[in-house]
């Protein structure tokens, strides 16, 4: 199938009969995922949206339940979102990010009702990347330019046109009724000649990391690597795989909501206990947990890192702190595994 | 698919100042129908998050047994919005609970053994569960001898008085209370728990050693009990982090590549030697 960019927005004007539609919109300097009222907003001439469209699964703050309590019992409200959605134009490093997250929702004693019934009615129809950024290294993941882990469909830009590839049941059924037009021979050659042309020139040696990071924990390394790192967070803000979480009330007296944000494990009072002990009292401590649960802990409990090379990490850190430098400078030291 | 979050309502029937320094309250809770306690089986060492409606909720550990049908106990120290609100709370207002959660001591392991229960201040309400656990008449007969060392700095810091008293008078249990200074009125033992625990000198034959308290009653406890002759596999310990979903998500309470509600809390002392010093 193809799609002709002079037709995208009334293509997405025909999904948004069905769907919920979430596209790249440029907003001020930059691009990020919102949901579209019109197809005219969306825009694929971008290189990676600021944000991860990871919120659109995983909100940035949501309710997840009323409450109101009396003197004979409390109503408890939830709010599940079962809403047909469409994520259009995402990347493939992010369709990548939703698998690990997977991992993490559906844990091997307890499902989160708000984030898996959202991925289940979910479309992802990814963008492949023509032109990867200086940035990304989604190859030294397993990842690639033109990856389809995750995704429904994949579009190819050949310039004047998108080619759909339909990748699963959920993507068959979303072009099912649209009647595009079938990609010719042309067409599909010129996709091809696309996937061959696009590189990623940057390569991360993850070789050998885990077994590094297995031992290091008490390694001297660790008291350099976060010097130059405010703990602001930006990293864990922008990161499509970060997922960490705070729970709080929003009430007056005993009627109200429990929400949930995102949070993260940057922040002091992240793990500080109401004793005043913090089990990751410093900058040190918090920058090594970043690290380690991304590639060590992330790798145990579910075979594979949870880091998807997109970047933004890089992108956006305001000391230019590159977790490509940080891996390279624990793979060339000798680790130490003594308390 | 349950969800996870969603907190059970339940009646505090009693609000009880625990501690003379008025710091640890116990609080009862009913639950609201038998349904409702049919949905909740739990073994002693798991937690729960108690939620107050409009200040939010925290993990506790669970104090009562579930050879105590009807009701759950929570002993709790008043630190922050939650526990504060728990203590100024009316009886007869409702609570939210969310749980059981975590895993529990492994009672299955236990049976034919020796146990030896260590604990220090108010670190007592899980060990508080297994011990009713254990001492309940249909349980007893599953377990060894049962030596419980239990150590405050002060008399009045004690959690529990009453049931103490009791369980001094059985034959079936050896309770050994302890205060950190000698006090008027008090014609127990006085000393620290790592030394008492010394001069007890409870055998580690065919004997677990289960032990909560604060992180130095632990560390100088630990050293006696391997002079004693516990190995790490059968040394038991219930570690407490920050926690806020408790189903092992939301990131915060783990250590290493554990999390502490899922995985824990409660760990063997040789799980504990492969993870990072994080608690």
């Amino acid at each position: 199938m193809i799609i002709n960019k002079n037709e995208l927005a009334g293509f997405l004007d025909r999904l948004r009969a069905g769907y919920q539609v979430y596209a790249p919109v440029k907003e001020k300097d930059y691009t990020v995922f919102k949901e579209i009222g019109s197809g005219e907003e969306a825009t694929l001439d971008y290189c990676n949206s600021k944000i991860p469209p990871k919120g659109i699964l995983f909100p940035q703050t949501e309710k997840l339940f009323s409450y109101s309590c009396g003197p004979d019992g409390a109503r408890v409200e939830e709010h599940i979102d079962d809403r047909k959605k469409v994520i259009f134009g995402l990347r493939p490093c992010d369709a990548k990010s939703l698998v690990l997250l997977d991992n993490v929702f559906n844990n091997d004693k307890y499902q989160d009702p708000y984030y898996l019934t959202r991925r289940e009615n979910t479309t992802l129809i990814g963008l492949g990347c023509n032109h990867p950024a200086q940035t990304c290294f989604c190859t030294s993941l397993g990842g690639g330019p033109f990856d389809t882990a995750g995704l429904d469909a994949l579009l190819v830009d050949t310039g004047d046109k998108y080619v759909v590839e339909v990748l699963s049941d959920k993507g068959k059924a979303l072009f099912s009724g649209l009647a595009l037009p079938a990609a010719g021979d042309a067409e599909r050659t010129a996709a091809a000649a696309v996937k061959e042309a696009a590189t990623v020139d940057c390569l991360v040696n993850l070789n050998g990391l885990k077994e590094k990071l297995d031992v290091n924990f008490y390694d001297p390394i660790w008291d350099g690597l976060h010097e130059k790192c405010l703990g602001c967070a930006a990293c864990t803000y922008t990161c499509p795989t970060c997922h960490c979480f705070d729970i709080v009330d929003d009430a007056v007296d005993a009627d109200g909501c429990r929400v949930r944000n995102w949070d993260a494990c940057m922040f002091p009072i992240f793990t500080l206990h109401g004793s005043g002990h913090n089990p990751r009292p410093t900058g040190k401590e918090r920058f090594r947990q970043r690290v380690m649960h991304k590639f060590k802990y992330f790798v145990d409990n579910f075979n594979a890192m949870a880091c998807v090379g997109c970047g933004r990490c890089i992108k956006n850190c305001p000391v230019n702190l590159d977790i490509r430098n940080v891996l390279a400078e624990i793979q060339g030291s000798e680790a130490r595994s003594d308390k | 698919m349950r969800n996870p979050y969603l907190p059970l309502p339940m009646k505090l029937v009693k609000n009880f100042t625990e501690t003379d320094d008025k710091l640890i309250h116990t609080f009862t809770l009913e639950f609201l129908s038998e349904a409702d306690e049919a949905s909740f089986k739990y073994t002693p060492g798991q937690f729960a998050e108690l939620c107050v409606f409009g200040k939010g909720e925290a993990p506790f550990g669970i104090a009562s047994s579930p050879t105590e049908p009807g009701h759950l106990k929570f002993s709790v120290a008043k630190v922050g919005v939650v526990s504060t609100a728990l203590h100024l709370m009316e009886e007869g207002t409702i609570v939210g609970v969310r749980g059981p959660l975590g895993n529990s001591f492994p009672i299955e392991d236990f049976k034919g053994k020796n146990l030896v229960i260590i604990g220090g201040g108010f670190a007592f309400t899980t060990l508080r569960a297994l011990t009713a656990y254990i001492l309940n008449p249909a349980n007893r007969g599953d377990f060894g001898k049962l030596t419980v060392i239990y150590g405050a700095r002060t008399p009045g810091l004690l959690l529990y008085k009453e049931e103490l008293a009791e369980w001094e008078k059985r034959d079936d249990i050896e309770l050994v209370c302890t205060i950190d200074r000698p006090a008027e009125g008090w014609n127990g033992r006085v000393g620290f728990v790592p030394a008492v625990t010394k001069e007890v000198a409870p055998s580690a034959d065919n004997a677990y050693a289960v032990i909560c308290g604060p992180p130095v009653m632990i560390k100088f406890t630990m050293p006696e009990l391997e002079a004693l002759g516990f190995p790490p596999e059968r040394i038991i310990m219930s570690l407490e982090n920050r926690m806020k979903c408790g189903i092992g998500m939301c990131g915060r309470c783990n250590v290493g590549n554990k999390y502490v509600c899922k995985d824990g809390p409660v760990f063997t002392r040789a799980e504990l030697n492969q993870l990072p010093n994080e608690y």
